[in-house]
């Protein structure tokens, strides 16, 4: 065999298990939840079905569809803008300021969530939000007398609950962006007459932004889509497009329908990325 | 341009004292090369006059002015790190603009400034480049032109040439030199490569153990090194350790153990004194056979190992229980053959008596 063969070879048979498994469990059943989203009848309905476009039709004219849309990607911007906002200052201490032993204790503490099953990390902010619960507890000690606060089945409950279980995404991402940019780079910066804040604004800040990026992709695009967290965090108030498409399936058992809106859903998601595009790519290919 | 003062300068990490009371003066437009061993404090006095460490005794001034506490920005420094630390979302241009740029310099004339910096350096017409885009050479000039640009009062190169390779690093050996005479910075290189600081400096300083053993120009530091350390860390020598057997007018003889003697020029010393003497390997003539009558600065010995490496040979000779490193020009002669006798033989003036 020549070499260029035994590469192609070699390319195959070490990507061929994954394009294969991916070809499997996401490619084929999302060609199904197409097909299924253009027919009139559930497959579990024993009539056959044909064809429709009566799904896609529902979602714009039935008015309630609109603003659960806006509703969930509002969310995906807050819940993207808080973990930014607190994950990018936690990732660059960690990355730039804390060295050696403390690093790994820290980083062990935010990864530790993810050890624990999502379920019970919600219902445990039930706890923390409700009204008598630990927040409306701690402020009732601190300031006796003030109005009780009932945090929970609300707007900013959703987003808490969010922001806290993706945070970690953020904290990594940006962590290993902050972590390859050389001290050096800062140092220069400073030793040319710029300030430390400037440095970061003109140095660390356009290097780190390709973390940033995937860390907001990674964030926007499941709480876009999220059903668990506003069920539990948000009640009836925080109903999100994910909630009434994962209801099409388990409750009204309606899976033409659901699989319309899941495909509406990923049609949003790309739209938006395609409007952000050019600006990400310009940003991204600066650093 | 300015003379850099360092009057006390100590820095200690925990019980480690990386600078331990150093005292050195740098001269308005000289090149200064910091030579020393790794963890010899050479560094920490570079980034301290940067100001990237804060020293805990002692202090620096440039022109007079006391910098000590003067924040990195504001001290008009201009440095050449190790691996360039060019920013790579810039190009060219814009990585030699950064420091006229955070000075608010009008547009007009940081274009001016930009081109004349990398006329300076020859890389006009590389402006649009990236970093990446660029050979090391090429990298280490952007580097040069963007901390110049800014018209600092001292450049400071941190182990400038170490990344790159023998031609390239000979090549901008010469080029550095230049730029510096042409502009005539004070300037303050640190580097662990002996030749070079050699090459390059107008004067050099020694550290070991966070202290200057010795300054001075090159050619002094060489022929004249102060101790043991000097000695061998600057070039290779050979050290006697002997005992004075008499003094005569301004020379002295020296006992060494092999039972020849050397003389040593008079330097103050007492008959009967133990004393070290270093002597360079490339000042010592090596001649075939062992026959020769006994003499003064001369001893008999026998090659255990001839090394030849193309415009040199070294050699190792033992004589008595001690061996002698001699370099000797590849001239047309056969190499001496191993374990043939030899005659070495050298000049008083050779001889150098060191603190041990």
């Amino acid at each position: 065999m020549t070499p260029t063969t035994r590469t192609r070879w070699a390319i195959l048979t070490l990507t061929g298990p994954a394009y294969l498994w991916l070809a499997c469990t996401i490619f084929l059943p999302l060609l199904a939840m197409l097909a299924l989203s253009f027919l009139d009848k559930s497959p579990l309905v024993p009539k056959p079905a044909s064809f429709t476009l009566d799904n896609y039709g529902a979602y714009f004219s039935k008015g309630f569809y609109w603003p659960l849309t806006l509703w969930s990607i509002q969310l995906g911007f807050w819940v993207t803008f808080f973990c930014l906002l607190i994950g990018y200052p936690a990732a660059y201490a960690l990355a730039k300021r804390i060295k050696g032993r403390w690093r790994e204790a820290i980083f062990l503490l935010i990864v530790l969530p993810f050890w624990s099953n999502a379920l019970v990390r919600i219902f445990s902010w039930t706890m923390v939000l409700r009204s008598n619960g630990i927040v409306d507890m701690s402020v009732q000690a601190m300031f006796p007398g003030a109005p009780s606060i009932d945090l929970l089945y609300s707007y900013p409950a959703v987003i808490i609950g969010l922001t806290h279980s993706y945070l970690p995404y953020m904290i990594l991402t940006c962590y290993i962006a902050l972590q390859a940019i050389d001290d050096s780079l800062m140092e220069a910066g400073r030793s040319l007459g710029a300030t430390a804040f400037t440095t970061f604004r003109r140095v660390v800040l356009p290097l780190s932004l390709p973390g940033i990026i995937s860390g907001a992709a990674l964030i926007f695009v499941p709480v876009i889509g999220s059903f668990m967290e506003p069920r539990i965090l948000g009640g009836t108030k925080g109903a999100t497009l994910g909630m009434n498409i994962e209801e099409q399936f388990t409750v009204t058992a309606n899976w033409p329908l659901g699989s319309a809106l899941s495909f509406i859903l990923l049609a949003i998601v790309l739209i938006i990325f395609g409007i952000l595009y050019p600006f990400l790519r310009k940003q991204g290919g600066e650093a | 341009m300015s003379e850099v003062a360092v009057k006390g300068a100590v820095k200690r990490y925990g019980s480690i004292a990386a600078l331990d009371g150093v005292d050195l003066t740098f001269a308005d437009g000289e090149f200064f090369g910091l030579l020393g061993p790794s963890g010899s404090g050479k560094t920490t006095l570079l980034r301290s006059i940067a100001g990237f460490i804060e020293l805990d005794a002692g202090e620096i001034r440039i022109d007079g002015t006391d910098i000590s506490r003067i924040p990195v920005h504001q001290r008009n420094i201009g440095m050449v790190f190790q691996n360039y630390a060019l920013f790579p979302h810039m190009s060219v241009a814009e990585n030699v603009a950064f420091g006229l740029d955070v000075r608010n310099v009008p547009a007009s004339e940081i274009r001016e400034r930009v081109g004349e910096s990398l006329d300076l350096v020859r890389l006009t017409g590389l402006e649009a480049r990236r970093p990446k885009q660029l050979s090391g050479g090429q990298q280490q000039r952007v580097a040069l032109a963007r901390a110049l640009v800014t018209r600092p009062k001292v450049l400071l190169l941190d182990e400038p040439l170490s990344a790159l390779d023998k031609h390239l690093r000979q090549e901008m050996q010469v080029e550095l030199r230049r730029i510096q005479r042409q502009i005539g910075i004070t300037t303050i290189f640190v580097t662990h490569d002996q030749e070079e600081a050699l090459t390059l400096s107008d004067r050099v300083a020694i550290f070991n153990k966070g202290q200057v053993v010795q300054a001075g120009a090159p050619r002094t530091v060489y022929q004249w090194p102060v101790n043991r350390f000097a000695a061998g860390f600057l070039g290779e020598a050979n050290f006697l350790e002997g005992k004075v057997v008499g003094v005569l007018g301004h020379e002295a003889r020296v006992a060494i153990p092999d039972g020849s003697e050397i003389v040593v020029t008079h330097q103050g010393i007492a008959n009967g004194a133990n004393v070290l003497v270093a002597l360079r390997p490339e000042k010592i003539s090596i001649e075939p056979g062992g026959s020769q009558a006994p003499r003064l600065n001369r001893v008999i010995g026998r090659v255990q190992a001839a090394i030849f490496s193309g415009s040199s040979l070294t050699y190792r000779v033992s004589v008595g229980d001690r061996l002698f490193v001699v370099f000797e020009q590849n001239k047309n002669r056969a190499p001496l053959v191993e374990q043939s006798a030899v005659t070495l033989e050298w000049e008083t003036a050779d001889n150098v008596v060191v603190q041990p």
